[in-house]
This record gives structure tokens, C-alpha cells and sequence, in this order.
């Protein structure tokens, strides 16, 4: 029996209980003094509403969009050997390390209408900066790690001599795909799909530059809590917080059971 | 026998490298290169007079003393978290490692939202703090709290993993060697640990020096007193001062691309640390 024990596992519980505990339960009792009613008039109103919306609906919409860029670009790492495939590979954890303030600036002077990709869309007609289509970019851009990095491993355990046996059988490369490659990776994808949306539902920073935040059109939920805590509207503020704490515990709970899953399909092949 | 789908192949092989590289460099390599292009725009003299303002220097100086704390701290925790949980069984266990993983859930500005609602004017500690003139909320200590939170489960994430794949039989040999419990820490498992230890750390203090949302909160944003560099950046963003704002975030950048690139390196030397960590920001 190694020693410390008592000691690690006393200091470890002190200290999640000061830095994590006490403040996260914080919240949800100074939202209990609101009491019911009052905390459901706080957000259901329009406004708040819209945030709660755009910042789950964006999420959703960037998180899928990864999911099958992503496996396009893990299938691509995985399967294809490139000049410069190292150095790929790497840049899939920029979004990890780079800050989301400086992400922020840099996405909204790249696709404002006079930035570099801004500019060539937008005699097209579109426009992604300001309007809610930029508010998607900036979450695919924080979600989009998740997914690749969630595929890789499991693309590169596929077996693929029974791909092989697939087209040998005379079975098409799109059928291959559809029913020989993505029932064994698919719960790995929407590990990554639901990872990279649970990212994107509580992002701030690279989103706030970019979106504009144009009340019930580009404002994000965690932006409505600033909005209210500068009023020194804590109470609602904290309502807010309540409601998106809630649905990020869920799921996390959700991807706990997502990847037990995929454990257990992996240990049952 | 020359398979009539050859050279589709081919073709398909292409069209996947292609679709990967172009969504990869519109969304995430040009972000990087915009950051450098815009601090230059002006030319180098105007880049590093942006850096040499007192203000940028005066949040440079916050931005290290918060991850001085916070890093350390966190390095710390994540010891005691890693060796109590990977070397015991125990019951809680895993409710423990969930509670851990907590702040990686928490969107940012909620992580700074708990600390006002405890230590600011109004919050629990409020008028007590008040009484004794103690600033928490809007002054460096909580800009140091809303850090330490958002960046305590790196170290103890990249260790828990590691410690459990190597077990205990290294440890309980040097035990009944005669080795005491410390000289066992210090001259058995440190050893063993020592690269996702220095994994942990780094990623621990690129987000320590990154982070804005939780800061955001808490900070008043005093500039010259309680102004980070991510929050520095956003202020002269909103001053329509570009060269400034990203020539502050270079510097942000450039530590972004050294964390990657030690990140990287490590990786490809131990293959053990890829267990790790990725799926969390």
C-alpha cells in the first residue's frame, strides 16, 4: 500500500470543493432566490430567449458542419500520405492554444466585407461578419479540434481489409463508406459532434467580435449574462447561467455515456 | 484485371486532400496569418511601438503575474489529484474525476459570473470584504480566482491517465526497499511523470494567459490595473486601434505557436502522452 493517500485525497477534495464546488453552487442557490416564476419571466423574455436559441442553434450547426468536415479531414490525416501532413495534423490543435480574443479579431478582419475572405464573398451578396453566418464560424472554428481529434484514432483502428472485401463483393466505394466505414466509427463521430457542440454552446470570446451582437438577431446567450451583470442585474444574469449550466452537466453526462458505448462496441469487436 | 474505377479513385483521392486542406486554411491557418499580417500592416516601427505603449506593458505584466499564481497552483492540485486517484481505489471515484473535469463544461463568463456571486458587492462575502476593505471582484485577486478555476483540470487531466497506465509496481518495489514515501515521490514517480507533467503545464498556462471570458467578468477593466492582454486587445479593438490590438495578440499568438510546437515535439518523443488529453479546450 503506497503512502499519501489521505493527504492527496484530502487536499484534492478541499481544493475542487473551494475552486469548483462552492462557487458553481453559488449560482444555483442566488437563482433560487429569484423563486420560480420570476426565474422563468427572466428567460422566456424575447430577448433572452433569442440568445438562448442563437447560442444552442449556432452551436448545433457548427458542430455538425465539423462533423463532416471533420471526418473528411481525419479521413484525409489517417488514410492519405501529403507533403506537408505533419504540419496539418498539428494545426488541427491551434483552436485549443490559440486565445479566443485574438481568434475573435482575426476571424472578423478575415471575413468582414473588406477582409481577405470577406472581400471575395462579398460581391456575392454575402455576408458572414455581423450577421449570424459569422457567429457559426467562430464556433465551427473553436468545436472543429473535437471532432478530428476524436475520429483519428478510431479511423486508424478500422480494419481495412474489410473494406477491401466490401468492393471485392462489388459493393460501391459510396456504399463501402455508408455501411462498412460509418457504423464503426459513428459513435466516435458523435462523440466529437456532441464535444465539439458542448464547446461551442458556452463560447464568448471568438464569437463577440465577429457576431456584432445585434439584440434577438447576434447575441449569444453568455453575452446576455455580461449584458445583465453590467446592468447589475445578478439575479437575471444568474437565471441565465442556471439554464446553460444545466444543459452543459447534461451533456457532459450525455458524452460520459456516449464514449462508455463506444468503449464497449470497440471491446464487444 | 484493370479495375474501371481507378482512376475515380484517384480523382476522389484528390478531391478529399483538397476539400480537407481549403476548410483547414480558411478557418484555421489564415486566422493565424491575419494576426500577423494586421500587427504589420503598419510597418515594424508602428508594431513595436504598439508593444512599448505602458498600457500593453502594464497588461503583459498582469498576464504573467495571474499565470505565475494560477499555473502553479494548479500544478500543485493536479499532483495530489493524479496520485490519489490513479494509485487507490476508492469509493467516489469517478464522481471525483467528473467534479474535476467540471470546469472544462462551464462556459467562460459563468465561470467569472460564481466568483461575483460570492465576492462582489453584492454577493455572500460582499459587505464583510467590504468592512475590511479587501478588493476581490474588479482587482487582481479575482482575475487570479476566475483563472485558477478555468485552468485547474489541465495538469491533474494529463496526469490521471498517464499515472494509471504506468500502475504501481515501481513505487511499492522502492517502498520495500526502504524508500520513504517522499523519496519515492521525488525519485520514482516524478521521473516517470515528468514529460505530461510538463504537457499539462504548458497547456495549462497558454489558457491561463489566454483566457478572456471569465476575466472579462471579473476584471473592471482599469487599464494599467486590471486589464489582462486578452482584455487589452478588446479595448483597443473597440478604439478601432487595429495595429495595436493585434499586435498584442501576436504576442499571444507566438505563445500559441510555441505551446503547439513544444506540444508536438512531446508527443512524438513519448507516443504515451497522445493517451492523454485532446478532448477538452
Amino acid at each position: 500500500m503506497l503512502p499519501g493517500f489521505g493527504l492527496t485525497l484530502g487536499y484534492t477534495i478541499l481544493y475542487v470543493s473551494l475552486i469548483v464546488l462552492v462557487p458553481l453552487s453559488a449560482a444555483f442557490l442566488r437563482s433560487a432566490e429569484l423563486g420560480p416564476e420570476k426565474f422563468l419571466k427572466v428567460v422566456s423574455t424575447p430577448r433572452v430567449l433569442a440568445s438562448l436559441e442563437l447560442s444552442f442553434g449556432a452551436s448545433l450547426v457548427a458542430a455538425l458542419v465539423n462533423g463532416v468536415f471533420g471526418f473528411i479531414i481525419a479521413w484525409a490525416l489517417v488514410r492519405q500520405r501529403f507533403p506537408g501532413r505533419g504540419l496539418v495534423d498539428a494545426i488541427i490543435d491551434l483552436p485549443f492554444a490559440l486565445p479566443t480574443a485574438v481568434a475573435g479579431i482575426a476571424l472578423t478582419a478575415l471575413y468582414s466585407p473588406n477582409g481577405w475572405i470577406g472581400g471575395l464573398l462579398a460581391p456575392w451578396g454575402l455576408k458572414i461578419a455581423y450577421t449570424r453566418l459569422g457567429v457559426v464560424i467562430a464556433l465551427a472554428f473553436v468545436s472543429l479540434p473535437f471532432v478530428v481529434r476524436t475520429l483519428q484514432p478510431v479511423l486508424g483502428e478500422l480494419d481495412q481489409e474489410v473494406e477491401r472485401a466490401a468492393e471485392t463483393l462489388g459493393a460501391s466505394r459510396w456504399q463501402t463508406l455508408l455501411w462498412v466505414v460509418l457504423p464503426s466509427v459513428w459513435p466516435a463521430l458523435l462523440t466529437g459532434v456532441a464535444l465539439g457542440f458542448s464547446r461551442a454552446v458556452g463560447e464568448y470570446g471568438s464569437v463577440i467580435f465577429i457576431a456584432g451582437n445585434i439584440p434577438k438577431l447576434t447575441e449569444i446567450a453568455p453575452l446576455m449574462i455580461m449584458t445583465k451583470l453590467e446592468q447589475y442585474q445578478y439575479a437575471q444574469a444568474t437565471a441565465i447561467a442556471v439554464v446553460m449550466l444545466v444543459a452543459s452537466f447534461a451533456l457532459m453526462l450525455g458524452i460520459n455515456g456516449l464514449q462508455l458505448w463506444a468503449q464497449g462496441r470497440k471491446r464487444a469487436r | 484485371m484493370i479495375r474501371q474505377s481507378q482512376i475515380p479513385e484517384e480523382l476522389g483521392r484528390y478531391a478529399i486532400l483538397i476539400v480537407a486542406l481549403v476548410y483547414l486554411i480558411g478557418l484555421v491557418a489564415m486566422p493565424l496569418v491575419v494576426v500577423f499580417a494586421e500587427a504589420f500592416a503598419k510597418g515594424i516601427v508602428a508594431y513595436v511601438h504598439a508593444l512599448r505603449d505602458p498600457f500593453a506593458l502594464a497588461a503583459m505584466r498582469l498576464t504573467l503575474l495571474t499565470a505565475a499564481v494560477a499555473v502553479p497552483l494548479n500544478l500543485v492540485f493536479g499532483i495530489a489529484a493524479a496520485w490519489s486517484i490513479a494509485k487507490f481505489e476508492f469509493r467516489g471515484k469517478n464522481a471525483l474525476t467528473t467534479l474535476i473535469d467540471l470546469p472544462f463544461a462551464v462556459s467562460p463568463v459563468i465561470s467569472g459570473l460564481i466568483y461575483v456571486l460570492i465576492f462582489g458587492a453584492n454577493g455572500w462575502l460582499g459587505p464583510w470584504l467590504a468592512r475590511h476593505d479587501i478588493h476581490i471582484i474588479f482587482a487582481v485577486p479575482g482575475i487570479i480566482l476566475a483563472t485558477t478555476f478555468v485552468t485547474s483540470p489541465f495538469v491533474a487531466r494529463e496526469l490521471i491517465p498517464l499515472m494509471q497506465s504506468q500502475g504501481n509496481d515501481e513505487e511499492e518495489t522502492a517502498l520495500s526497499l526502504g524508500a520513504s514515501g517522499w523519496q519515492c515521490f521525488w525519485l520514482v514517480t516524478l521521473p516517470n511523470i515528468r514529460w505530461g507533467l510538463l504537457s499539462g503545464v504548458l497547456l495549462c498556462n497558454a489558457r491561463a494567459m489566454g483566457e478572456f471570458g471569465a476575466v472579462s467578468v471579473v476584471s473592471g477593466h482599469i487599464r494599467g490595473l486590471t486589464n489582462t492582454l486578452p482584455l487589452h486587445i478588446e479595448i483597443l479593438n473597440s478604439e478601432y486601434n487595429y495595429v495595436g490590438a493585434f499586435a498584442s495578440a501576436s504576442i499571444l499568438a507566438m505563445l500559441a505557436l510555441v505551446t503547439l510546437i513544444a506540444k508536438t515535439l512531446l508527443e512524438m518523443r513519448h507516443p504515451e502522452l497522445r493517451t492523454g488529453q485532446m478532448r477538452h479546450a
